[in-house]
This record gives C-alpha cells, sequence and structure tokens, in this order.
C-alpha cells in the first residue's frame, strides 16, 4: 500500500483555544452512533458550537474568515479521555489535515497519526503568536513543516515538534501500519508459538 | 536482570522492531464492542482481509443497550443498526459474541474478568480507553482507536512504542469510609491528568497487595484520567483464587503451570522503574471532583477552589471554566451542593462488591425526594449476583430504579441521560462536559457509597457522617 509522504502541511489556520479539550468535546458520544465515520465532520465540537435549537453559539469554528482552515490550534492535553477514533476522523473530515498544540493525549495522537494527521507540539508563546497572526489576517498561509520540525508563517518560524516515530511514518509515507504488520505475520505466529496461553 | 511486570510482558509479545522503530506487538486478546467496531470490520473488508485471530476475540454489547429495554427492536434505529451490525460481523468473521440472550453481556471491562478471559502476562487490547481495568490482573492492556482495531482484527498486533514505568506505591492503610475510587481520584490529583504520559503505572504497596481484585480493577479503570496508557497491579494469590474457575480459566494441570508463569511474571524485587511516587493512605479522603476533568478533584471536607488563589494564569483560566460550567460557587464547600441525579454503575464501579457495599448502608434508608436514583449493574451476572442476595430489592426499596446491565450514564449513548444542567452524582469515571448525555449536565465523581448519601440527603455528603461509616 502506497501512502502519501507526509513532509509537511500547508494552509489556513483556526485557533480553537483552552487546555484539556478532551474527545466528548470534539465529538459528543450521541453522534458516535453510527457503523460508518462518514459524516462526522458537521458534528465536530457539535456542543461548544451549537445552541440545544440548532442556532450557532460563539466559536472560531463558526467564524466565516476562518472557514477552509486545514491547521487546527489549540492548547496543552489536546484530545484527552475517550481512545474515541470518531475525534480524529471528526477533525479530518472536518477539513483540518494538521494539528499544533501545547501538547497531545496519547491514544489520541496515535490515532492522528494512523490518519496521517501530523500532530505537532509547539511552545505556548509560538501558538500565541500564530494565533496572533491568524487573528490579524485569517487568510495567512500556515506551514507545518514535519520534516524539518518548524511552522512558518508570515516571515516567522517557530520550533515545533513531531514525536521521532510519528515523524518518520510521515514523512516516510508509512503512517498507516498495516502494511507492515501484515508484512510481520509469520513472525507474529512464531511469537505465538512460544506463548503458552496462545499455543492452546 | 531485574525486570518489571511490564518489561517482561512487553518483551514476551514483542514481534519484531517496525521500520519507525516501534514495535510490532503481539495482542493476545482482542475486545470489541458495538460501538468501535464496526468502521474497523468496514475497513477490514475493503482490504479483503480476514480476522487472524477469531478465537482470541471477543465481543460484547454494552454502550448502546437501553437498560430498560430488553426487547429488540430498540426504540432507537441506530442503536438497533449497531447491535445488528456486531451480530453479523461476529457471525461472519467466527467470533465469540456474549450476546444478551447469552446471559453473559455486559460492559467489556467487566466481561473479561468475569469470564476468565483477563489473565496476568497478557497482552490485551480494546477499542475503548478504559481497557486500562484489565491491568488489575497483571496484564498490559490497551486502549486503541478504530484503525488499530483493524491491525489487530487483520494481524493480532498492532505498532506501538514502548512505555515508561512509573511505580505508585500507596502505603500504610486506608481509613474508614475511604475506597479504591477515593484512592484513583486522589492519584490522578496529586499527578495530574497528563502526568502519566508515556508511562504505564505499576500500583502497589500495602493497600494495593490487601485489595480485592474488583478495587484493583477500579484504579487500574481510571489509569488512562491520569494520561498512562496503561496501568497494572502484579498479580499475587488473590488474583489466582479470583481467576480459579472461572469458564476462560485454565484447567487442572494446565491450571499449575499458568500459576506457575502469572507468579514468575511479576515485577523483580530491585528492578529499574523510570519514576517512582509514594502516595501515603492515611491522606486519602473520600474524594469527589468539582470540576471538568478527573483531576479537578478535592476532599469532602474541602472547599471549591477559588480562581482568585490560583498560583499560575492558566490554573486561574481552568478553575474559572470549570466553575462557570458547573455552576458552583468559588470558596463555597463541596458538601451540600445539591445533585439531581444519583448514578450507581458503569465499568469504574458497577461490580458485586459496589452493590453489597451501598445496600449494606442503603437498608431502611430512603432517597430523597426529587432524586432520580438509577442502579445499573455491570453484567448480566452481576445483575444475577445482586439479585440473588436481594440487593436489587434493597436498592429499589431505598427508591433506586435497578435497571439491566450496560454503560447506561456514563456516556448516555443509551436512553438514560442527564436534562438539562442537572447535577449528577456519579460512580463513574469521567466528568467531561456533556458527558451524561445533556450538553449542559453537570457530574460529580464519587465512590458508590458517597454516590448513596448524596442520593439519601440529596446533596453531596459526607458519607461517613450520613451512614455512620466506621468500619
Ligand atoms: S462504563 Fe463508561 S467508561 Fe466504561 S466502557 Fe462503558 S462508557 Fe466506557
Amino acid at each position: 500500500m502506497a501512502l502519501e509522504k507526509i513532509t509537511s502541511i500547508t494552509g489556513r489556520g483556526v485557533c480553537v483555544p483552552g487546555n484539556d479539550i478532551d474527545t466528548d468535546r470534539i465529538i459528543p458520544a450521541r453522534f458516535m452512533k453510527c457503523v460508518t465515520f462518514d459524516g462526522l465532520g458537521e458534528f465536530l465540537f457539535f456542543d461548544v458550537r451549537k445552541n440545544a435549537d440548532g442556532t450557532d453559539k460563539p466559536h472560531p469554528l463558526n467564524e466565516a474568515r476562518f472557514k477552509g482552515a486545514t491547521v487546527l490550534l489549540s492548547g496543552a492535553n489536546f484530545g484527552c479521555g475517550s481512545s474515541r477514533e470518531h475525534a480524529p476522523q471528526a477533525i479530518q473530515k472536518y477539513g483540518f489535515r494538521a494539528i499544533v498544540a501545547e501538547n497531545f493525549a496519547e491514544i489520541f495522537f496515535g490515532n492522528c497519526t494512523t490518519l496521517g494527521i501530523p500532530c505537532a507540539t509547539a511552545a505556548r508563546e509560538d501558538i500565541a503568536k500564530i494565533a496572533a497572526a491568524i487573528e490579524k489576517n485569517p487568510a495567512l498561509e500556515i506551514v507545518v513543516d514535519v520534516a524539518k520540525q518548524e511552522i512558518r508563517f508570515g516571515g516567522q518560524s517557530v520550533k515545533a515538534e513531531v514525536r521521532a516515530a510519528a515523524r518518520d511514518a510521515l514523512v516516510n509515507g508509512r503512517w498507516d501500519a498495516i502494511g507492515e504488520l501484515l508484512d510481520g505475520m509469520t513472525a507474529m505466529k512464531a511469537t505465538a508459538a512460544k506463548l503458552p496461553y496462545l499455543a492452546a | 536482570m531485574p525486570k518489571s511486570l511490564f518489561e517482561k510482558v512487553w518483551d514476551a509479545h514483542s514481534v519484531r522492531t517496525l521500520a519507525n522503530g516501534q514495535t510490532q506487538l503481539l495482542i493476545g486478546t482482542h475486545l470489541i464492542h458495538e460501538v468501535t467496531s464496526p468502521q474497523a470490520f468496514g475497513m477490514l473488508r475493503d482490504l479483503g482481509l480476514k480476522v487472524a485471530m477469531p478465537h482470541r476475540t471477543f465481543a460484547t454489547v454494552d454502550h448502546i443497550v437501553p437498560t430498560d429495554q430488553l426487547v429488540e427492536p430498540y426504540h432507537d434505529p441506530l442503536a438497533q443498526a449497531m447491535m445488528t451490525e456486531l451480530r453479523k460481523n461476529c457471525a461472519e468473521f467466527g467470533i465469540t459474541f456474549f450476546d444478551r440472550a447469552t446471559g453473559k453481556q455486559g460492559i467489556v471491562h467487566i466481561v473479561g474478568p468475569e469470564q476468565g478471559i483477563t489473565q496476568p502476562g497478557t497482552t490485551i487490547a480494546c477499542g475503548d480507553s478504559h481497557t486500562s481495568t484489565h491491568g488489575a490482573f497483571g496484564a498490559i492492556a490497551f486502549g486503541i482507536g478504530t484503525t488499530q482495531i483493524r491491525d489487530v482484527l487483520a494481524t493480532q498486533s498492532m505498532a506501538l512504542g514502548k512505555l515508561k514505568v512509573r511505580r505508585i506505591n500507596v502505603t500504610g492503610r486506608l481509613r474508614p469510609g475511604v475506597y479504591a475510587k477515593d484512592v484513583i481520584l486522589h492519584i490522578i490529583r496529586v499527578l495530574g491528568v497528563n502526568g502519566g504520559t508515556g508511562f504505564a503505572y505499576e500500583y502497589g504497596g500495602e493497600v494495593f497487595d490487601r485489595f480485592t481484585m474488583e478495587e484493583r480493577m477500579t484504579v487500574c479503570n481510571m489509569s488512562i484520567e491520569g494520561g498512562a496508557r496503561a496501568g497494572y497491579v502484579n498479580p499475587d494469590e488473590t488474583t489466582f483464587a479470583y481467576l480459579k474457575g472461572r469458564p476462560y480459566s485454565p484447567k487442572g494441570a494446565e491450571w499449575d503451570a499458568a500459576v506457575a508463569r502469572w507468579k514468575a511474571v511479576a515485577s523483580d524485587p530491585g528492578c529499574h522503574y523510570d519514576d517512582v511516587v509514594t502516595i501515603p493512605a492515611a491522606e486519602i479522603a473520600p474524594t469527589v471532583t468539582w470540576g471538568i476533568n478527573p483531576g479537578q478533584g478535592i476532599s469532602i471536607t474541602e472547599s471549591i477552589p477559588d480562581p482568585a488563589t490560583a498560583k499560575a494564569v492558566d490554573e486561574k483560566a481552568s478553575i474559572e471554566e470549570a466553575l462557570a460550567y458547573m455552576k458552583l460557587r468559588p470558596g463555597a464547600p463541596i458538601k451540600g451542593t445539591k445533585i439531581d441525579v444519583a448514578f450507581l454503575g458503569s465499568c469504574t464501579n458497577g461490580r458485586l462488591s459496589d452493590f453489597q457495599e451501598v445496600a449494606k448502608y442503603m437498608q431502611g434508608r430512603k432517597v430523597a425526594p426529587g432524586v432520580k436514583a438509577i442502579a445499573v449493574p455491570g453484567s448480566q451476572i452481576v445483575a444475577l449476583q445482586c439479585e440473588k442476595l436481594g440487593l436489587d430489592k434493597i436498592l429499589a426499596e431505598a427508591g433506586f430504579e435497578w435497571r439491566a446491565a450496560g454503560c447506561s450514564m456514563c456516556l448516555a449513548m443509551n436512553p438514560d441521560k442527564l436534562i438539562g444542567d442537572q447535577l449528577c452524582a456519579s460512580s463513574s469515571n469521567r466528568n467531561f462536559k456533556g458527558r451524561q448525555g445533556s450538553p449542559t449536565g453537570r457530574t460529580i465523581l464519587m465512590s458508590p457509597l458517597m454516590v448513596a448519601a448524596a442520593a439519601v440527603t440529596g446533596a453531596v455528603a459526607d458519607a461517613r457522617e450520613v451512614f455512620h461509616v466506621n468500619n
């Protein structure tokens, strides 16, 4: 399976500020009643974006000037909580291609990488700088450079970090592990044969 | 070289190193449920793949099942569709399904241990973050996403980076009225909701040595709430006694061989830990949350934090956000906060011992007028055990609705939901915004007995006072 080599993502950004944004907030559980991931994008951040009567609440994703953004910025511990892949799926289906945050919850980070969504960590001050630049000019082009581990915007550049294993997987087009795992089936069976609880 | 249990299990299950440096890790046991698996089966079909080890894959239905409707079709067509899909997938790929008709259905993290499927020294994966529960048996258990479910279905393995291990010792003895739930809420409060990032937590010390399996499960269950990818307790005689005679436990001569292996898999004395934390049990009080993540907890005798006294800007902002959502007053005692709903259940506290403890004190007591109280056993087997002991009657007489097994109001994917900004005293594990089914619903996490105390008084209360606990 040839996968896209994701070395950098270029696009407009939007900042959804806050720490500990959990997966229940990213996609409320009631939208998980589905047997496919199709159509999840429209429910992204639903409860913080919409009032009970369906009208919009003030939220960056509801602002026309941020429409079409592909880089999502946020705070610390982004994606904490449940392991639901519905969260990164909703983010991806909404149109985001990269996430920049102070740091990420473990399972969420892994789920994103497997979907080919780079999760870059950056210092709070730097995220604030990018957010300020977007605020001034929502059309600003942001480059999340996975390979070089930096984020470039409006002539500035800040350091970003994409963990080694994820970076390697993304830039070399092996973020979806299934091909490699299938290649290892013989080795898997040999390992299983050595374990008494599996040999039975 | 002495090794930790984590290292031993990791090494024994390492298939090979992948190009990006991660490990292809063999997953001995794969548990699936209706919410996160259908898309994985879809992906499997798209790729034309089969399930590698159907006999090592076990399914149950828990999240969407109504707890007050047993006959199908369910009122909610989407819930019925998920049920039907799981049934179809299990039949097609030859997977054991603990469907409702088997009498063994329940929350996946309760079913695995109950059936003896969860065993020491094994690796377990499930598309559910609370898979860490199974670590109570000395298994290394991971919550995974749907694409990884596809990986495990297709290859009985997944790609993962090795974790560091933090040993958490809880020393001494717990005070009366302090439960396993308080221990983990306290640990998360101390180490933070992302303090565990990159770690597996190994729990030990006198408190864990003395704990029953059910108590160990309660703690391991919420490891993920502390940011840890896995949590475990070394297997010991308590573990073996629990497993003996369960349907999937080894039998006869195999049992002795298994116990010998399980003993050997425990962490060696003097093994290396990347970090060690010691928490004196005497410092732990009945703990309740006041905010919107499980780390925002205080002891029942403390006051709600005041953003004005926060040390950092960040902390101030998060306290303000939490209090605005929770509609709580800074500086006020948490005790006395009026509640609307009391929920007993979930994979954290929906086991026999939880209902036993509550029933012991609820005899002759009544749920306060205006409080909706529901008790939801974690599995059909738990339900039956409780009913045999008459616990359902005690709870029902006290004013709790006794329901059928499932996740229920823990995340409200079924009809059990908070309405508006109702406040729920809950024995579950997450107090995120909107978690219990209403976008403005509020959750206070606590131990089952504290839920009972809140139900009886209609407000957050100290169970030790309400029930004169001095065991
Ligand atoms: S009881 Fe709650 S936390 Fe446990 S599996 Fe069900 S929904 Fe998840």
